[in-house]
């Protein structure tokens, strides 16, 4: 089982997202610099928050471009686990991986702090080890988080139970209350919410370790990406 | 030959149908500045691209790929462009 952490430039949370999966979960683990192309021996991928590209047009707009990128489309088209955290959620809505788009947030401020989301789905790799409407608190740190869909995306993402996790008191505006999403195949998760800020005590909140863990336990059981 | 130069400028808005906060605040902002005539602000963006294209139609051409391709985001936004010698 190995885990990669894409770096761009501009990637802030990598070493967040290293730390957890390395110490916390204690998995194998990787950088991966954006203009390797080679995923091969990868069997999650996780694109970390930051400001790709100093989130110059749209956020991840330019990063969705990086040479990384057709080799993270395809892993995830042949069914590998791809999950996007706050600008790696901006970056893959960018590459049509996930629906939808970002907007700034309806206050217009950046909003930095802990959250309470309810879990909607368990059914994911990404929230089996959730309980369905359980209430986590996790942190979000960002300017566009404010989730954009159209009403016929919106009545496909309930039909497909693709919402995995809502906000408890909406901080930006986000269509439905949304915070995380599925992709249809279910292997692509992008959420708004810090899960590697909120992985240990120290830091306030476990909750956000079972995401990693809900990870773990897919892999663990067998999850290839032929069988998705 | 003398190369012609073309510059496309594209302005990029969001569609009608998504709300725009800072265009809403920007409002707000004029209307407490007593401009009593501001019945809707939109924000959007404003882009110059500089193109050493054949003729006016590749030019119009390529700027409107670029538009699609990467400048603007379909989902959220529409885009219009005007292409003109310089």
């Amino acid at each position: 089982m190995k885990f990669g952490v894409v770096v761009f430039p501009g990637s802030n949370c990598d070493r967040d997202c290293f730390h957890v999966v390395k110490e916390v979960i204690k998995q194998p683990v990787e950088y991966i610099w954006h203009k390797s192309t080679q995923l091969d021996h990868f069997d999650c991928i996780i694109i970390p928050g930051g400001f790709s590209y100093g989130d110059y047009l749209r956020c991840g707009a330019i990063a969705r471009f990086s040479p990384i990128m057709d080799s993270i489309i395809k892993f995830a088209n042949d069914g590998g686990l791809v999950i996007g955290i706050c600008n790696g959620f901006q970056v893959l809505l960018e590459a049509g991986l996930l629906p939808g788009a970002m907007l700034r947030n309806k206050n217009l401020h950046f909003i930095c702090k802990y959250v309470d989301l309810k879990v909607e789905a368990t059914a994911s790799p990404f929230s089996s080890q959730y309980k369905k409407g359980q209430v986590v608190r996790i942190p979000i740190a960002h300017n566009e988080g404010n989730y954009y869909i159209d009403d016929k995306g919106l009545a496909e993402l309930k039909k497909n139970d693709q919402i995995i996790f809502r906000y408890a008191d909406n901080p930006n505006g986000a269509v439905d209350d949304i915070a995380g999403i599925v992709n249809k195949k279910r292997n692509v998760l992008g959420m708004m919410p810090h899960p590697e800020r909120s992985s240990e005590i120290e830091l306030g909140s476990e909750d956000g370790v079972y995401v990693f863990k809900s990870i773990v336990k897919t892999l663990t059981l067998g999850f290839s990406r032929s069988k998705v | 030959m003398i190369a012609v130069m073309y510059e496309a400028q594209v302005k990029i808005t969001l569609k009608k149908t998504v709300a725009d906060p800072q265009g809403l605040t920007v409002k707000h902002a004029l209307e407490a500045l007593n401009f009593k005539d501001v019945s809707g602000v939109r924000m959007g963006k404003f882009i110059t691209l500089q193109l050493n294209s054949k003729d006016k139609g590749t030019a119009e051409a390529e700027a409107g790929g670029m538009c699609q391709k990467l400048l603007a985001n379909p989902i959220i936004e529409d885009f219009s462009l005007e292409v003109k010698e310089i």
